[in-house]
C-alpha cells in the first residue's frame, strides 16, 4: 500500500463509477500543490485505465497502480501541473 | 473544491472534466455574471446554454410580451407563457432547466439613462437586440463601461457576432462608425428569419461568453465572424480598431450616451 510513496492526500471513491471517479480524483489533484502525490482508494475496475489515461493527458505523473485486496485498488498520482 | 454540491458534480462533471474548465473553471462560471439585453431570438438560446452552464447570475431585459409568432425561434418561452413578458418567461425556462442560477428579469426598455447603472455590476455584456439604436447604445455603453461584449446579429439566413473589448479591440464603431439610415436595412419582422439561425448565433454568442469567464482560448476580437445558414459558409473578416473611431478612439467625440432613437428616425 504505498508505504515507498507519502501521500498528501488520500481519497476513498469506493461506489462510484466512471465519469465521477475522475471528476473526484481531478478536483481533489485541482485542491493541490505542484509535487503533492494523491492517493485514490478505489473498486471500479475500468477507472483503473481510465484515470490514468485521463491524469496523463492533463500533464499529471501516474506513480503506482496496485490491487490491495479482491475488490480494491489503489491509485498513486503526483501533481506536475497546475 | 469540496464545495461542490453531489449534484453540481453531476451536472457539471462535463465541464469538470476539461482541462481548459476543471473545478476552478466551473467556479469561476457560477461567480460570473452576464448581462443579456434582449429576451427574443438570441437572448433565449444564450441565457439557456448560460444557464446550463451553471452562470451564476443572469440578467435579462426586454420589455415585450410572449408572442405566438416567436415561438417560431425564441426557444424559452412556449404557448404557456403566450402574452406573459419574455424575461419572466425566460426566467422560468431558465431556472426549471438549472436551479443554480439566479436569472434577474427587467422587464423594461434599455435606454441612455439606465444602461451605465444596470449594467455596472455585471462581468460581461451580451447584445441580442433586434434594432440599431439598442446595438449602438449598448455599444458605446460598454465601451465607456469598459465593459467586454458579445454582438449578435441576424437577418434571413444570415448572422454575425463579434466581441468588443474595450481598450484592447475594436468596437462596433470601428466596423460601422454611424447608424445606417432608418429603413435602408430591413428587420426580421419585415424580411424574415430562418428559426434556427438564433440557435446557431446564439450559441456562438454563448461560446464567447463561457471562454471571456474562464479567460480560455480566442474570442472575436478584432474579428467579425459571418455565418450564412443557405451557403453553411463561415467567414470571419478582421475589424481593426480605428484609431479615429468617435467612440473608442484616441479623440473620442462621443463622450456621452446620446439619444440613439431620436437620431435613427432623423435619418431617414
Amino acid at each position: 500500500m504505498a508505504e515507498d510513496i507519502k501521500a498528501d492526500k488520500k481519497i476513498n471513491i469506493k461506489g462510484l463509477v466512471c465519469p465521477y471517479t475522475f471528476v473526484k480524483a481531478k478536483l481533489a489533484v485541482e485542491d493541490m500543490e505542484v509535487g503533492q502525490v494523491l492517493e485514490i482508494l478505489l473498486d471500479y475496475e475500468e477507472a483503473l485505465r481510465s484515470i490514468p489515461k485521463s491524469m496523463e493527458d492533463h500533464g499529471q505523473k501516474v506513480l503506482k497502480v496496485e490491487k490491495i485486496n479482491d475488490t480494491d485498488w489503489i491509485l498513486v498520482i503526483r501533481k506536475e501541473k497546475e | 473544491m469540496s464545495e461542490f454540491t453531489e449534484d453540481q458534480l453531476q451536472r457539471y462533471s462535463r465541464h469538470i472534466i476539461l482541462p481548459e474548465v476543471g473545478g476552478k473553471g466551473q467556479k469561476k462560471l457560477l461567480n460570473a455574471k452576464v448581462f443579456i439585453i434582449g429576451a427574443g431570438g438570441l437572448g433565449c438560446p444564450v441565457g439557456y446554454y448560460l444557464a446550463a452552464a451553471g452562470v451564476g447570475t443572469i440578467a435579462m431585459i426586454d420589455n415585450d410580451e410572449v408572442e405566438l409568432s416567436n415561438l417560431q425561434r425564441q426557444i424559452a418561452h412556449s404557448v404557456k407563457t403566450l402574452g406573459k413578458p419574455k424575461v419572466e418567461s425566460a426566467k422560468n425556462t431558465f431556472e426549471s432547466l438549472n436551479p443554480d442560477v439566479n436569472v434577474i428579469a427587467l422587464k423594461q426598455r434599455i435606454s441612455k439613462d439606465n444602461i451605465m447603472d444596470l449594467i455596472k455590476d455585471y462581468d460581461v455584456v451580451v447584445d441580442g437586440s433586434d434594432n440599431f439604436p439598442t446595438r449602438y447604445l449598448v455599444n458605446d455603453a460598454c465601451v465607456m463601461a469598459g465593459k467586454p461584449l458579445v454582438s449578435g446579429a441576424i437577418l434571413r439566413f444570415e448572422g454575425q457576432v463579434t466581441t468588443i473589448i474595450p481598450g484592447e479591440g475594436h468596437c462596433y464603431r470601428c466596423l460601422f462608425e454611424e447608424m445606417p439610415p432608418a429603413g435602408l436595412v430591413p428587420s426580421c419582422q419585415e424580411a424574415g428569419v430562418l428559426g434556427v439561425l438564433p440557435g446557431v448565433v446564439g450559441g456562438l454568442q454563448a461560446t464567447e461568453v463561457l471562454k471571456l469567464i474562464l479567460g480560455k482560448g480566442d474570442v472575436l476580437k478584432n474579428e467579425l465572424l459571418i455565418y450564412n445558414a443557405l451557403k453553411t459558409t463561415f467567414r470571419k473578416v478582421k475589424v481593426p480598431k480605428n484609431p479615429d473611431c468617435p467612440v473608442c478612439g484616441s479623440n473620442p467625440t462621443i463622450k456621452k450616451l446620446l439619444d440613439y432613437d431620436a437620431e435613427y428616425c432623423t435619418m431617414q
